[in-house]
């Protein structure tokens, strides 16, 4: 292989040859400050506009709705921390989910020591969300329910639509995290009932560094970095216009592209799915098998180690993910995993492959083939197998 | 983040495999934290391992750590055995990253309980030999998924 085949694209994707192309006067040319008085820096200050226009277009907003931010992380991180702080005096109770985004996850934590309580709403085996349970967790004193779009391990979509409508029922603001699915989906906030939205540029061929949040009208947004006047004085700091000007630009081509791109990338995900169903034993496909993201699969193997599926991968040139401890930097595999209910040692072997719209079968049908090589190999290798194979001659 | 010596045990690793009439087998870990190791000793009159293999379920450093103990230990008496240390397993693969160095625990705790199997069988003593910590349980992984 002389370039890797790359199944990570939840992790990152490469930056749109177009959307650099894009950027590169804004580092160069066009390198006024947007707060400067003379025209290179109203030059710029158009550029960071039309792009902020851009992105309101693709979500049915406004554009004085969307903030940019340095990326998902730090629009997570702000949609909870600001508006917990806003809306203390109502109450200081919130609900989010057990699969969430640890840049969700931890700044709960994070909250939790600040005297907010957090209840973790729990998820079915597909991994979606338990409506009745989101609703028993509502108290008098709840000020934000936090959901992502889609999930980022096991590419779960969760209702939208219905917790948007649970949400405004109860008079409690909404947030998504929506990095994964941003776009990949058609997301309309106003059909939707979201509140506030997290995006990540380089999830849909933008640049990394940079992200938006969506804030809709009327919900309090505390500033989040103090200093200048910038985002209507909401986040201090110079606008990385190049960066934004490249998220615009990634935005906008993913709008156009959005119907093609899901379409190919669940006829190549599913046959993707059935070929390992059909040639690999004792796997389990892990989430919803349609209410799932275009592009993701995965599987957990029995009796292997997600490493050391990664690294043999890697050595036959393709690039994937694993929800085990080893890669999760813990003893622990994926919170993810462990929430739709799989034991620890299964959890150990999970293999996420997230494809884009420039995936062919061909590499397919050549990563189904390693695979189903690596994991012979692995479990050749496991006492696991061993064992089970003992078990099932004796019985 | 691996050494070279340790991509090469795990891509080639030596020794993997059963030993149908082993003198001692060993396993340690659990699934639970994702490393399990199993050693098999075949250890003849004279107390010398004359052969050894191993099998693992974990990561690319519990392989390697695993491979590079059944070289360490094979042809070497049961004394020399019961000298290998962690740290000469982490050095012979020219070092393992932080996390991973428990990897090379479990391999040192492997060989100790594949001993302590063949000294209960042959009711032999072994000086300095305890008995393995955990062992894991049988039937855990019951169910079929």
């Amino acid at each position: 292989m002389d370039k890797p085949i790359y199944l990570d694209n939840a992790a990152t994707t490469p930056t749109d040859p177009a959307v650099v192309e894009a950027m590169l006067p804004w580092f160069s040319a066009r390198y006024g400050n947007p707060s400067a008085i003379y025209s290179l820096g109203a030059q710029a200050k158009e550029g960071v506009t039309l792009a902020r226009e851009a992105v309101a277009g693709t979500l049915n907003a406004q554009a004085r709705e969307i903030y940019f931010t340095a990326g998902g992380t730090e629009a997570d991180n702000w949609a909870l921390i600001a508006t917990a702080q806003a809306y203390a005096h109502k109450g200081r109770h919130i609900i989010t989910s057990a699969v969430e985004h640890h840049a969700v996850l931890h700044t709960c934590q994070y909250l939790e020591k600040q005297g907010f309580s957090v209840t973790y709403v729990g998820v079915d085996d597909q991994g979606v969300i338990r409506l009745d349970e989101l609703r028993a967790a509502l108290r008098p004193d709840t000020i934000l329910i936090s959901v992502m779009f889609a999930n980022n391990e096991i590419g779960t979509l969760q209702p939208i639509a219905q917790i948007g409508q649970i949400a405004r029922e109860a008079g409690v603001l909404f947030h998504t995290d929506a990095v994964q699915a941003y776009g990949h989906l058609p997301i309309d906030v106003q059909a939707l009932g979201v509140d506030l939205l997290s995006a990540s540029g380089h999830k849909f061929r933008g640049p990394k560094g940079v992200g938006f949040l969506y804030a809709r009208d009327g919900v309090k947004l505390p500033s989040f970095l103090h200093g200048g006047a910038q985002e209507r004085a909401r986040r201090a700091g110079t606008e990385n216009v190049p960066g934004i000007v490249g998220l615009g630009a990634a935005a906008q081509l993913a709008q156009a592209s959005m119907a093609w791109r899901a379409e190919t990338e669940t006829g190549l995900r599913d046959y993707l799915i059935e070929r390992v169903e059909r040639e690999i034993p004792h796997c389990r496909l892990n989430g919803h098998r349609t209410q799932r993201l275009p592009g993701n699969v995965n599987f957990s193997f029995r009796f292997i180690e997600g490493e050391s599926m990664l690294i043999m991968l890697d050595q036959a040139g393709i690039c994937a993910s694993s929800g085990s401890a080893c890669t999760s930097g813990s003893l622990d595999p994926s919170h993810v995993l462990l929430a739709i209910g799989l034991p620890h040692e299964i959890a150990h072997g999970s293999l996420r492959l997230t494809l884009s719209a420039e995936n062919t079968r061909e590499e397919l049908d050549y990563v189904v083939d390693r695979l189903k090589e690596i994991v012979q190999r692995l479990r050749q290798m496991s006492p696991l197998y061993e064992d089970f194979c003992r078990k099932q001659e004796r019985s | 983040m691996y050494s070279e010596k340790v991509m090469d045990h795990f891509t080639n690793p030596r020794n993997m495999g059963e030993l149908p009439d082993a003198s001692g087998v060993g396993t340690v870990g659990n699934a639970k934290c994702g490393d399990i190791m199993r050693i098999y000793l075949d250890i003849d009159d004279q107390g010398v391992i004359r052969d050894c293999k191993f099998k693992t379920f974990g990561c690319g450093a519990a392989v390697a750590t695993s491979s590079m103990a059944t070289e360490l230990v094979k042809g070497k008496t049961i004394q020399e055995a019961m000298a290998l240390t962690n740290q000469a397993v982490m050095e012979a693969l020219d070092g393992l990253p932080p996390v991973k160095v428990h990897c090379s625990l479990l391999a040192e705790e492997a060989v100790h309980a594949a001993l302590w199997d063949y000294a209960q069988k042959h009711g032999v003593q072994i000086p300095g030999l305890k008995p393995p910590k955990a062992d894991i349980g049988e039937g855990e992984e019951d169910e079929e998924g």
